[in-house]
């Protein structure tokens, strides 16, 4: 397998006394798009926010095992910092009721980027990434609520460019898009592999196959907490899966 | 028709009726205090009331400017200490504190809004006119813009805290995400996505708390000295300004109701209309502005 950018060791977590997810161990490769799959409250989400500590938000969590970045553990770096390294784009688009530019530039004004010609730099380079230059170049001052919901998501993509991070975390980021925008999106994830490393959160078998070069499959078992059930190169766990579970789930016989 | 359809009916007339009777008795309160303040406004002329700085009944003049000047700086005081004070409390408890800590503190600044006026002021005249009477400048008294503005201050916390709590829990969970999960500390999601995203309700918080200020009668009665002059610095330095006497317009009512007669008791009456007149104008600002907050949230 290719170098490792993330990975978690005997990784579980807990709501108080829930335990949501169970020993998932996983080495996540750098620069390629990781999709996790399973049904509706396998934990897959929870898991996707687990690299970046948006977990820690919520009141009565606690983790046991592992999780690493680069080789180094996520829980030894502060979440400021770990978080512009880690950027996330969300199942709903959630622009800020500001203008365009101000979007994009707030990461990097966070951070403490002043110089309005780096920021400018920084909003178009952001901007073309996500393919979104040309439709809003000339509107970077109207508001990014007024945008559609596909623009809204990449836009939201070029905000979490914005910040220069390595990986970026996608939690179901087409589920809210017509069709059309959908494909723009997973054209963009593909583009963005080359230099980011991608895990997406998708319920779309079909979504996962097209963008995604590995992928995991996560399952509850009886007691509601997730596992990794199998976790290899996306072709293989479509056409030759190792585990029964798996083949149930992608040739749709439950979930 | 069943029972239960006609009592539909008849309670949907009664409800209707204690509205129409609410609307009722404050356009016949305004009637009221206008129509008594007629013979102040044509006999001593809108101007000479509104812009007049002298107020002696004695000599049967009657402006209200100092009253009116009293009022607002009282209330500009009384923002300048409490608006940071309440915004503080709000953010305090919409995004930081524990639910646990939220349970003590929340009940404990809405109690201040229980307290009886009466019971500031004297609170104002025993602890801190005292205290003030201290700062050592010629002609202060202790009595005046700072005692009333502090107890003033206090009075309106609940009312600006509260809304402006509400404001800050109206913003989405998803800008709040957003904003850490580029990277940003809790304080800069605060004062950069937060506070911008909720400020028109914070903003009518306020407004409404300066409604409430220009309200406010017994505790002022009681700390701000009462005399019916301009406010003015006591020394060279501006700042003693706030150690000058003033009156209030619900004070200067409040004072000479109880023996004024004739031309008097009818600017007594005028000075109600302009006081009647302010808090209109600051609720309905108040009003418009939740109102395109509202408009806001839905484009969202």
């Amino acid at each position: 397998m290719k170098d490792t950018k993330l990975e978690t060791i005997n990784y579980s977590l807990y709501y108080g006394k829930f335990r949501a997810l169970k020993d998932i161990s996983i080495k996540i490769p750098k620069n390629k798009v990781t999709a996790l799959i399973g049904p509706s409250g396998c934990g897959k989400s929870t898991f996707l926010r687990s690299f970046n500590r948006m977990n820690d938000l919520i009141p009565g969590v606690h983790t046991e095992g592992s999780v690493l970045i680069d080789g180094e553990d996520i829980f030894k770096v502060d979440p400021v910092a770990l978080r512009q390294n880690v950027g996330m784009v969300f199942q709903k688009p959630n622009p800020f009721p500001k203008s365009i530019f101000e979007n994009i530039a707030y990461g990097p004004r966070v951070t403490g980027l002043k110089d309005h010609h780096k920021l400018e730099e920084i909003v178009e380079r952001s901007l073309r990434s996500a393919a979104l230059w040309d439709e809003v170049k000339d509107n970077l001052g109207k508001s990014g609520l007024d945008l559609s919901g596909g623009q809204q998501q990449r836009m939201c993509i070029a905000r979490a460019l914005a910040v220069e991070p390595t990986v970026i975390l996608m939690d179901e980021p087409a589920a809210s898009l017509d069709p059309i925008a959908t494909l723009k999106i997973e054209d963009l994830i593909h583009e963005l592999s080359a230099n980011y490393t991608i895990v997406i959160v998708t319920h779309n078998m079909q979504q996962a196959g097209r963008v995604a070069d590995f992928t995991a499959f996560f399952l509850t078992d009886e007691s509601r907490t997730g596992q990794l059930v199998e976790f290899n190169e996306t072709k293989t766990i479509f056409t030759n899966p190792r585990d029964r579970r798996t083949e149930d789930y992608i040739t749709g016989r439950f979930g | 028709m069943s029972g239960r359809m006609i009592a539909d009916k008849v309670v949907k007339y009664i409800l209707f009726a204690s509205a129409i009777i609410s609307i009722i008795i404050v356009l016949a309160i305004g009637f009221f205090i206008f129509r008594e303040s007629i013979e102040a406004w044509t006999e001593l002329g809108i101007g000479e009331i509104l812009f007049g700085t002298v107020w002696r009944p004695g000599i049967d003049q009657y402006g209200i400017l100092a009253m009116i000047a009293g009022s607002l700086s009282v209330t500009f005081g009384a923002i300048l200490l409490g608006v940071p004070l309440a915004l503080g409390c709000a953010i305090f408890l919409a995004e930081i504190a524990p639910a646990g800590v939220q349970a003590v503190v929340r009940p404990a600044v809405q109690l201040l809004a229980g307290i009886p006026s009466v019971v500031y002021g004297l609170f104002g005249m025993v602890i801190l006119v005292p205290l003030i009477r201290n700062i050592n400048v010629p002609g202060n008294s202790g009595y005046g813009l700072l005692a009333a503005s502090i107890v003033l201050a206090v009075m309106i916390l609940p009312t600006i805290a509260s809304i402006a709590e509400d404001a800050i829990r109206a913003v989405p969970e998803n800008y709040r995400h957003g904003s850490l999960a580029l990277g940003a500390t809790k304080w800069q999601t605060i004062t950069r996505v937060i506070l911008p995203a909720g400020k028109s309700g914070i903003i009518a918080g306020v407004i409404l708390g300066v409604g409430r200020a220009l309200g406010e009668t017994m505790a002022m009665i009681m700390v701000i000295g009462n005399s019916a002059i301009m406010p003015r610095p006591l020394s060279s330095n501006p700042l003693t300004f706030f150690l000058s006497q003033a009156r209030t317009l619900t004070g200067n009512i409040a004072v000479e109701i109880n023996y004024a007669t004739g031309i008097h008791e009818s600017a007594l009456f005028a000075t109600g209309v302009v006081l009647f007149g302010l808090i209109i104008v600051v609720n309905a600002s108040a009003r418009w502005i939740i109102r395109t907050q509202k408009y806001v949230e839905k484009a969202n």
